[in-house]
């Protein structure tokens, strides 16, 4: 096939997603020509996310087009190394997106910051703990950089998604209502917190009974309209529910849609290019130095990109994925545990424990926009495990995301699946019971990652990605203990019933879980053991940048985006502000 | 069991395929003192039309061999799409019940259907062109789904899933003032369906004017 080349821009952002979108954003503010290149379609929210039509639960909950074609690409998954991989025929555990705005454009919002020890795990737990504590094959490491040097881009991405909450610590003096266990803020949060539903109320004071200090979700679906740091309007959250895995009509949810590609799209010295695929970064001769990406256009025309920077900024998937492609950084190899590429893939655990009141009813569809009351108390290393034989941790909350009919109905344990007593007990408590979730970190693992599948391959011809993974003893510890904490709010809320739905022994890819899938290029200070230095630069390929999920070493219990969003922040500064100015390693 | 035609246009399923759903789907969630079940929220012709959307083809789904047959845990790995699935599961499930009963399900007695249905998501039933249970358990998620959904799709005839749990569909606008608000939010239903039928009032954001109902028990 020939090839099309094109001429010469100064930085190439593969990706339109929370990562792509700041970044391009930011190297355009730095006077550099910048094209963007997106796999999925073009969006013009107001056309394509209109009301009523995105109060649509069966479409966005499974078919939407917004999500990734899995006819054209997918992973295939196993969960150990003795086991054939196969693909993921039809979406289930996690949901990518493939559209212009990416992965965000259904994001749940809820907008937390990690916490300062999540950036530590190694040297905190050998340190606290002694250096037994970690699961032997436990490949946890630290993430190179503080919680004190990334502060400033927390905020800023706080500036641009325009969170909502309320701070627990200002520079280090702690304040009512918010979270004492946060890591100290340099100010507060550009909006206001949101509103404490009933649900919420009763979990507060459940979890004050014991000594837990709750607090409201930081959110990114605005609690006031807002103008962002790029001058975009965004509009208050109507809380109308459909929230999670829908986008929103209000313009509502901070997004790449909503929160900065409008400005981008603006700019003369951006251009974006939807329908895009990138299938390779090219390098020069000697392989120092990327020359450009070649994609596959809307047409199945091969084009050719040239450029002086590279910036990947897809899902975690595609990120390790194209370095494994275009042979940048050496493929993890999990018998000899050496190689980068693929090491370190990791996810998040968590259950729930569900609610119900006889006599009582709430409002479930009233809410989105991650409306939610939490506690901190078990998250990270806030409390002491020495006795408990696992690391990590969890925030505990109810959150209120609109009950959709199918998807969040509650029945008490030993109802039924169907049938006339399913019916009856479904209709009784829809009203009538809400639940207490877990959201868990989950530490990295030898035998855990990412490679290119031997016999599977996309619509292109190229091989498909695997992926490698299971649950390990100590998160299905973690779940077991965080269960039992849920258990003891709920009971201080005196239910009529309660039930629990904890950690599946083995992982599987079948019910939705989360789309918080991390690692596979991730970042650190020793090149043995991570693909990307402290700045999310190629230790092999100095002007290749990449940038997401990908980079996390581990997962913490927080979701991912405002990582994902503070990690473009940081590492377009140092382009900016380093890697312009003299072109080559940063560290 | 006697079958009524429906006023419905099926696109895909046979009239055979269509008693045997009605039949079935009745017993999945019946008609009771609670109201109608999934036959008279149209699940049947929900079904029917999942089976003729891209998701009945399996239209965005990943389609290459090898097809191997896997754990529980690597998920959905049979070459059958749902079309598929479903003709050659209920010919199947007719054929068995005529060899135990001599006759077709949807003419066998409700607990005998109970039993059936029974056998087959446990899979002590054996199809011999499909997993029972893997038939089971689209029938079930097509069915609660179809009891659901927003009409739009062509069940949930009159909002009767909505009804029965108090769902008022459509977001109103006068959420975003209720929300730390313990007063029970009572209103009629309001569907996407509705609204392409000009059959709601909306406001100036394209949000639901909610007509509020007083429930007597």
């Amino acid at each position: 096939m020939s090839i099309q080349k094109l001429k010469p821009v100064d930085a190439v952002v593969v990706g339109t997603g929370v990562a792509g979108s700041i970044i391009a954003m930011e190297l355009v503010n730095a006077g550099l020509k910048v094209v963007g290149l997106e796999r999925g379609r073009m969006i013009e929210p107001q056309h394509d996310f209109a009301m009523p039509y995105v109060h649509d639960e069966l479409k966005y909950d499974k078919h939407s087009d917004i999500f990734q074609d899995l006819s054209r690409e997918t992973i295939t998954f196993r969960n150990n190394l003795q086991q054939t991989a196969l693909p993921m025929r039809e979406l289930g555990s996690f949901k990518p997106g493939e559209i212009v705005g990416g992965t965000a454009a259904h994001w749940g919002c809820h907008a937390r910051r990690f916490l300062p020890d999540d950036f530590i795990v190694k040297t905190k737990t050998d340190e606290r703990y002694g250096k037994n504590f970690l699961p032997h094959d436990c490949t946890s490491q630290d993430w190179g950089v503080d919680y004190n040097e990334f502060e400033p881009y927390y905020d800023m991405f706080e500036q641009i998604y325009g969170v909502g909450g309320k701070a627990g610590n200002i520079n280090d003096v702690k304040f009512e209502g918010g979270n004492p266990f946060e890591g100290a803020r340099s100010r507060e949060f550009p909006n206001p917190a949101t509103l404490r539903t009933p649900m919420g109320e009763k979990f507060a004071k459940a979890c004050e009974s014991l000594g837990y200090t709750p607090f409201q979700n930081p959110a990114a679906a605005m609690t006031r309209a807002y103008v962002n740091l790029y001058k975009q309007m965004l509009g208050e959250c109507m809380r109308g529910g459909f929230c999670g895995s829908h986008p929103c009509s209000q313009g509502a949810k901070a997004s790449p849609l909503t929160a900065v590609l409008p400005a981008l799209l603006k700019r003369e010295n951006f251009e974006l290019r939807p329908l895009c695929n990138v299938i390779k970064i090219n390098k020069d001769s000697d392989g120092k130095r990327a020359t450009g990406v070649t994609y596959i256009d809307s047409q199945g025309r091969m084009v050719e990109q040239p450029a002086d920077i590279v910036v990947l900024a897809t899902y975690t998937f595609n990120n390790t994925r194209l370095l494994l492609l275009s042979d940048i950084g050496k493929p993890y190899d999990p018998v000899s545990n050496t190689g980068v590429v693929g090491r370190n893939y990791s996810y998040q655990t968590g259950g729930k424990v569900s609610v119900f009141f006889d006599d009582e009813q709430f409002n479930p569809f009233i809410g989105g926009g991650m409306i939610g009351t939490s506690i901190d108390d078990f998250n990270s290393d806030n409390f002491d495990h020495s006795q408990l034989g696992f690391v990590g941790g969890s925030y505990i909350a109810v959150q209120t995301n609109g009950a959709t009919p199918i998807k969040t109905k509650l029945i008490p344990p030993g109802t039924p699946r169907w049938g006339s007593e399913w019916k009856k007990a479904t209709a009784h408590y829809y009203r009538r019971s809400f639940s207490i979730t877990y959201h868990a970190s989950c530490q990295s693992y030898r035998g855990q990652y990412l490679d290119l599948d031997p016999t599977y391959r996309d619509a292109n011809g190229l091989p498909l990605l695997r992926m490698t993974f299971d649950w390990q003893e100590n998160e299905q510890k973690m779940s077991a203990f965080m269960r039992e904490k849920c258990e003891g709010i709920a009971k201080a809320m005196n239910p009529s019933k309660m039930g629990a739905k904890a950690v599946e022994k083995k992982y599987t890819i079948v019910p939705y879980q989360s789309t918080h899938n991390i690692g596979g290029a991730v970042m650190g200070s020793d090149p043995t053991t991570s693909v990307v230095n402290r700045y999310l630069q190629s230790w092999d390929v100095h002007n290749v940048f990449v940038v997401g999920g990908s980079a996390f070493p581990q997962n913490a219990a927080n979701p991912p985006t405002e990582t994902i969003g503070m990690l473009a922040c940081w590492s377009a500064d140092a382009i900016k502000e380093m890697y312009l100015k003299k072109p080559g390693a940063l560290a | 069991m006697p079958h009524t035609p429906s006023a419905h246009a099926y696109s895909y399923l046979n009239l055979p395929e269509i008693a045997f759903l009605d039949a079935a789907v009745s017993r999945l969630i019946p008609q009771d003192e609670l109201g109608p079940g999934a036959k008279e929220a149209d699940v049947t012709y929900y079904i029917d039309q999942q089976l003729v959307s891209v998701w009945g083809t399996h239209g965005r789904n990943y389609r290459q061999g090898p097809w191997l047959e896997g754990t529980p845990q690597q998920g959905f790995q049979s070459r059958l799409t749902p079309q598929e699935i479903y003709r050659a599961a209920i010919r199947d499930t007719n054929e068995y019940c005529l060899k135990q009963f001599n006759v077709r399900f949807d003419f066998l007695k409700e607990e005998a259907q109970l039993e059936v249905l029974k056998g087959l998501e446990s899979g002590s039933i054996l199809l011999p062109h499909v997993s029972a249970k893997l038939f089971f358990d689209l029938l079930w998620k097509n069915t609660e789904e179809g009891f659901f959904a927003d009409p739009l799709y062509g069940g949930n005839r009159d909002k009767v899933g909505w009804r029965l749990l108090g769902f008022p569909g459509v977001a109103s606008g006068a959420y975003a003032a209720h929300i730390d608000n313990p007063t029970l939010y009572q209103a009629e239903p309001v569907s996407i369906l509705d609204i392409k039928k000009g059959q709601a009032s909306l406001d100036a954001q394209g949000y639901v004017k909610h007509v509020m109902i007083r429930k007597g028990t």
